[in-house]
């Protein structure tokens, strides 16, 4: 009994730890996005006064705005093309016999390793020649490229859990071949095709280094890059309540998808590695 | 099975291969051509600000990149900081793996806090991280033990303390969870039976559990020391290379994008790629050994 009380209070402890380790740094860029300018130095974690100015502010430029749109547009797009796009591959290296299949998963492997920064220089080039730079498909093509390893392996990963005999099942039993994959198979494979795709979002959400280099305006520039090139109201004003706050923005939606969605990220996550 | 393929096995071949085409298509695009690009640029002198005079230089521009003294440094900063925060990140991840495989309760909270600093934004993280530490803006000055005129981000061990700190909390959860996964795997008999045998948790820990869990551990160090390899968005948000803490990704930014030198900004390009093919076949041969090792085990 007595070891058993002494381990609760050592677990609740170390539980205690690591919430206050993962969320401290939340909490200081929040409330640094409360504070008006006056108190943003007065190090507090919750703010004398609440102002939503720093709010007011970005949404009132089209800065932000812009980037917002930006970065929303491109990482949905390329979150469902990336997709469509694996789950066929996922497919056929799950399901299917046929050679090469290994050259495909250790060269998908590869990479997944690959140095973003090495092709920055050639893709910075290139974009500007096929007028490709500073557009979001110019952003889109290179999320597609990293985030399909990440999907490829994730979907196998739970393609290769599904019963597929349900399917022929289904034809014995008088369902069109259409039928048979739309009410049998999709709804079986909606779980993992939902996982990964959160997965790629976040990849394409997070991305900084294509977005600083292959972008330069509002035109395709995304939120992190417009973060990093954020300056305030005006020139004198101190942008670290602007940029609080708009961090607070970008991160809440991403946030309240991971709280809702832990089971399926981690599963996610994990399938792709470990199985892979 | 090597007979002639049937009919059907010829059929399902052809669908494979037109299933994965696209998706192949775009992965080489954007990686192989690009990679043969700059291996091309890198043997050119070709600067954008004097275009005219593009010519062909052999390995000069690689003889530059290896006789700098800006090109070692980097190579010394990324590898502090890669070594210091993967290690830091293997025992934290470790712990935490460990806290949610034993947890009596409390994992769901605890799976939810760490999968936080996974979905936010790098770049984010690196300016919470950066307003904490900053004498301006922050709480840290205000802590115990901390002199409330220090400005680690001024200083180049500071900086070097900050960026790490952001790489470790903003990539533990991952770790954590690979780990974790490993320890699933791990049966609980062996465990029960070395207890009985008198064997202590640290060293049932060292002795069954670790060799055990070596793949698992060896998949999730790789994924990580690649990644902290080519670490870019933090340094770029908290010191911009500053203070001597510029790493091997920022070098090739300042060189390909600032000084639009594509000549020479392709060569260090061309070299990080060589020196992540390094880290990840010393890796996979490592990883072959011991699953190796274990197979012939068991």
């Amino acid at each position: 009994m007595d070891t058993s009380a002494r381990e609760k209070v050592l677990w609740s402890i170390g539980i205690l730890v690591v919430l206050l380790y993962a969320l401290i740094p939340v909490l200081w860029i929040t409330s640094l996005s409360l504070k008006p300018t006056t108190e943003i130095g007065d190090g507090k974690f919750i703010p004398q006064t609440f102002t939503l100015d720093n709010y007011d502010q970005i949404f009132s430029t089209n800065l932000f705005n812009a980037a917002l749109v930006n970065s929303i547009g491109i990482a949905t797009i390329s979150t469902l093309i990336s997709i469509v796009l694996a789950s066929m591959a996922a497919y056929a290296l799950s399901r299917l016999d046929f050679p090469g299949k290994t050259l495909i998963l250790s060269g998908a492997l590869a990479i997944a390793m690959f140095p973003a920064i090495s092709i920055v220089g050639p893709l910075f080039d290139m974009w500007r020649s096929l007028g490709l730079f500073d557009t979001w498909a110019g952003l889109i093509i290179p999320y597609l490229t990293f985030t399909l390893p990440l999907a490829i392996y994730t979907l196998s990963a739970f393609f290769r859990e599904i019963p597929w005999e349900l399917e022929q099942a289904a034809r014995v039993d008088g369902a069109t071949p259409f039928q048979a994959f739309r009410k049998v198979i999709v709804p079986l494979a909606a779980p993992g095709v939902f996982t990964s795709a959160i997965l790629v979002f976040i990849f394409a959400w997070n991305d900084f280094i294509f977005a600083n280099t292959l972008t330069s305006t509002e035109n395709a520039r995304t939120v992190p890059a417009a973060l990093a090139f954020f300056t305030g109201g005006s020139q004198f004003e101190d942008p670290t309540g602007a940029i609080s706050a708009a961090a607070v923005v970008v991160t809440i939606p991403i946030i309240i998808m991971v709280l809702i969605f832990q089971r399926r990220i981690v599963a996610g996550l994990t399938a792709g590695a470990v199985k892979g | 099975m090597a007979a002639a393929p049937t009919a059907r096995a010829k059929e399902e071949r052809k669908l494979a291969w037109m299933l994965c085409a696209p998706a192949v298509i775009v992965m080489l695009l954007v990686t192989a051509y690009p990679i043969g690009y700059a291996i091309v640029l890198s043997l050119q002198k070709y600067d954008l600000r004097f275009p005219d005079e593009k010519e062909f230089v052999g390995l000069a521009n690689y003889g530059d990149v290896l006789s700098s003294s800006t090109w070692w440094s980097a190579i010394f900063n990324t590898l502090v900081i890669t070594i210091s925060s993967v290690t830091l990140e293997l025992v934290l991840g470790m712990l935490i793996a460990l806290v949610m495989h034993r947890a009596i309760f409390g994992r769901g909270p605890v799976r939810a806090a760490i999968l936080i600093p996974y979905g936010i934004i790098t770049v984010v993280a690196a300016f919470a991280w950066r307003y904490a530490f900053d004498p301006a803006t922050g709480f840290v000055q205000g802590l115990p033990l901390v002199s409330d005129t220090a400005n680690p981000l001024g200083e180049r061990s500071g900086s070097f303390v900050v960026i790490v700190m952001t790489e470790v909390w903003k990539t533990t959860p991952f770790m954590a969870l690979l780990l974790l996964a490993g320890l699933a795997l791990v049966p609980e008999e062996l465990g029960e039976a070395a207890k009985v045998d008198g064997a202590g948790p640290i060293q049932r820990f060292f002795r069954i559990t670790v060799p055990l869990m070596k793949p698992a551990i060896l998949v999730a160090l790789l994924f990580r020391t690649l990644d902290a390899f080519r670490v870019f968005d933090t340094i770029f948000i908290q010191t911009r290379g500053a203070n001597d803490t510029e790493s091997v990704s920022i070098l090739g930014y300042n060189v390909l994008i600032n000084r639009v030198n594509l000549g020479l900004g392709s060569a260090v390009s061309v070299l990080i790629f060589i020196c992540v093919i390094l880290i990840a076949t010393l890796f996979v041969k490592g990883l072959g050994a011991s699953t190796a090792q274990q197979r012939g085990e068991t």
